[in-house]
């Protein structure tokens, strides 16, 4: 497995920031009521982990290594203003329904995470593919959450995908089943906490069958021979 | 090959397993459950009908997956008693499936995900119980005056059908079944005093309501009592300890007694708090889980002391008018911390105190 084929596996799987580290949890408990919220802050998050990466690890051998956390921050934090105003001046709709989760984005420690454990270490190249595969790991998460909590609790899915496509995408909305009492443990914080406990439970069961998989086909392969020698028999 | 059994002291005990255990205490609701058809309807027992059978299928299907003695689990009847628990808690004319998802939330995710019984750190039948109060609370709180203030009466077919279509087999909606002989919607005792006091009015003012008799609601109080009954039996025939009903009524009636010294105008008297809402249930039947409940004889005080605390502290300044099964949610968390520092004096040691002096 060359770098780049480790570093995806990594990022969207092996260790995923949202289902391994346990990064970034505010916000991926707080806004992933539906699929198109957890799309826009995914995307949001991954945009900003691109930038930094590359950004920290280009000034990576011009920055002290005793200030090197305010630094960071402060990139991300540019980063973060720059996709704040441009989803404020693309997506408003969006903005608004995110609100105050777009500034926190410099507060997920999912980023400051990368930016000091990989990409003030490595190559722009790699960084910014790190940075790539981590966000795509943090969105997929989102998305996913966002869509059992839509489910559970609406009974629909992808509803307002218009606000971050554009008018076009009013037609994507499912409707799975219609309720006149939604599900509202669901959709508020505890069916986060729920819905992520479960995800994590069932990442934890696939890791474990595809071990035990590997390990069948492995012992598989010895074959046992029986030795007869000797003059007992 | 039979072998002559051999077991580690007390030789002497009393023949019961779980599941007669659990049997009695589900007997011993009762009393409870034919107060209230007497004056609410038929719709509880349906509600208990429904949750038990779901019960029994979630439990038999993850005894399945998880390669478990299906038979032998669910002759233990916890699963049926954790079902009950919940289905004489919520409204009785609540729809079928709001019963239905509660009974497989305590099931499924608050007892078998945790490992089943024994496991499980807090008490199934109410951790089920905010799932639905939090998530459906219009369908949760659609309490029926009693028979003798309600306009209109309804059957045991009336209740089916209004359980199962919204409706009774007449056309009146729960909302209309709400409405009693003065021509208003009715609600709980609890909550009519919460919502008048809201409003300004006095306790005794919301106590001149029709639906008081005197200090009690009208068919709350005798419900009340039949389920005090229900508990001294069991605590007669020693299936639970005198001491987190005993320390928990207490708890409730001083403080409760205490505010009400305080100001009478603001706070309701003991015996309302007593007698209204489900305090009496609660101390008896759901407190006393043994699986979520404290395990030492001096931590069961504790932990019945704390939640009768909890309920007049979240009745008199939360936001919901009843409050047991957050405060035993609440207790249960404190549990282990209870059951560390209350661990009694083992045979033939001396207890920390006296190795200091």
């Amino acid at each position: 497995m060359n770098e780049y084929q480790n570093l995806s596996v990594q990022g969207i799987w092996k260790n995923n920031p949202a289902l391994v580290q346990l990064l970034g949890l505010c916000p991926l408990l707080a806004v992933t009521a539906t699929v198109i919220n957890g799309l826009g802050l995914g995307i949001a998050t991954t945009l900003v982990l691109l930038g930094s990466n590359i950004t920290v690890s280009l000034v990576r051998n011009f920055v002290p290594n005793e200030i090197r956390i305010p630094i960071f921050v402060m990139i991300i934090a540019a980063f973060v203003t720059i996709v704040q105003l441009l989803m404020n001046a693309f997506t408003f709709e969006l903005y608004q329904a995110l609100g105050i989760f777009i500034p926190l984005i410099v507060t997920n420690c999912a980023i400051i995470g990368r930016a000091e454990a990989y990409a003030s270490k490595n190559r722009v190249q790699l960084a910014a593919f790190d940075g790539l595969m981590m966000g795509l790991g943090f969105t997929f998460v989102l998305v996913v959450l966002g869509a059992m909590r839509e489910l559970l609790g609406y009974g629909t899915l992808l509803v307002g995908a218009d606000l971050l496509l554009g008018d076009w995408a009013k037609d994507l909305t499912i409707v799975v089943f219609t309720t006149e009492s939604p599900f509202l443990l669901a959709i508020l914080p505890p069916g986060a906490f729920l819905c992520m406990g479960l995800l994590i439970a069932f990442k934890n069961m696939l890791d474990r069958l595809i071990e035990k998989r590997s390990q069948r086909a492995k012992q598989a392969k010895i074959v046992q021979r029986a030795r007869v020698t000797g003059t007992d028999i | 090959m039979t072998m002559l059994s051999l077991s580690s002291s007390p030789h002497h005990h009393n023949r019961r397993d779980i599941g007669q255990v659990m049997r009695l205490v589900c007997y011993a609701t009762i009393p409870g459950i034919l107060a209230n058809v007497w004056f609410f309807g038929f719709g509880i027992l349906i509600q208990v009908v429904l949750a038990i059978i779901t019960a029994l299928v979630t439990e038999g299907v993850i005894m399945e997956l998880r390669k478990k003695k299906t038979e032998r689990v669910l002759k233990d009847y916890s699963a049926v008693l954790a079902a009950l628990l919940l289905a004489i808690s919520i409204p009785p004319l609540a729809p079928w499936w709001v019963i239905v998802i509660g009974t497989f939330f305590s099931i499924a995710v608050v007892k078998q995900l945790y490992g089943g019984l024994g496991y499980n750190m807090f008490n199934p039948a109410m951790a089920g119980y905010v799932m639905l109060l939090i998530s459906f609370p219009v369908q949760m709180t659609s309490w029926l005056p009693p028979f003798s203030i309600a306009e209109q009466s309804h059957s045991l077919w009336d209740a089916i059908h209004t359980v199962f279509t919204g409706f009774t087999s007449t056309g009146f909606s729960v909302e209309q079944l709400k409405v009693g002989i003065d021509g208003t919607t009715m609600a709980t005792p609890l909550d009519e005093v919460k919502t008048a006091l809201l409003q300004g009015y006095t306790v005794t003012e919301a106590k001149s309501h029709i639906m008081f008799d005197g200090n009690y609601g009208k068919g709350w109080l005798w419900v009340a009592i039949a389920y005090l009954l229900g508990g001294l039996f069991l605590i007669k025939t020693k299936v639970i300890n005198w001491h987190i009903p005993g320390s928990m009524l207490a708890s409730a009636a001083l403080l409760s007694l205490f505010l009400f010294l305080l100001d009478g105008d603001q706070y309701a008297s003991p015996l309302f708090h007593l007698f209204n809402g489900s305090l009496i249930v609660g101390a008896f039947f759901i407190a006393t889980d043994p699986v979520s409940a404290s395990t030492t004889s001096k931590g069961r005080i504790i932990f019945g002391a704390a939640i009768g605390l909890w309920v007049i502290i979240i009745r008199n300044w939360g936001g919901y008018p009843d409050a047991i099964a957050f405060a035993v949610l609440i207790m249960n968390m404190a549990v282990p911390l209870i059951d560390y520092y209350t661990q009694p004096r083992t045979y033939g040691h001396k207890n920390k105190a006296s190795k200091d002096s």
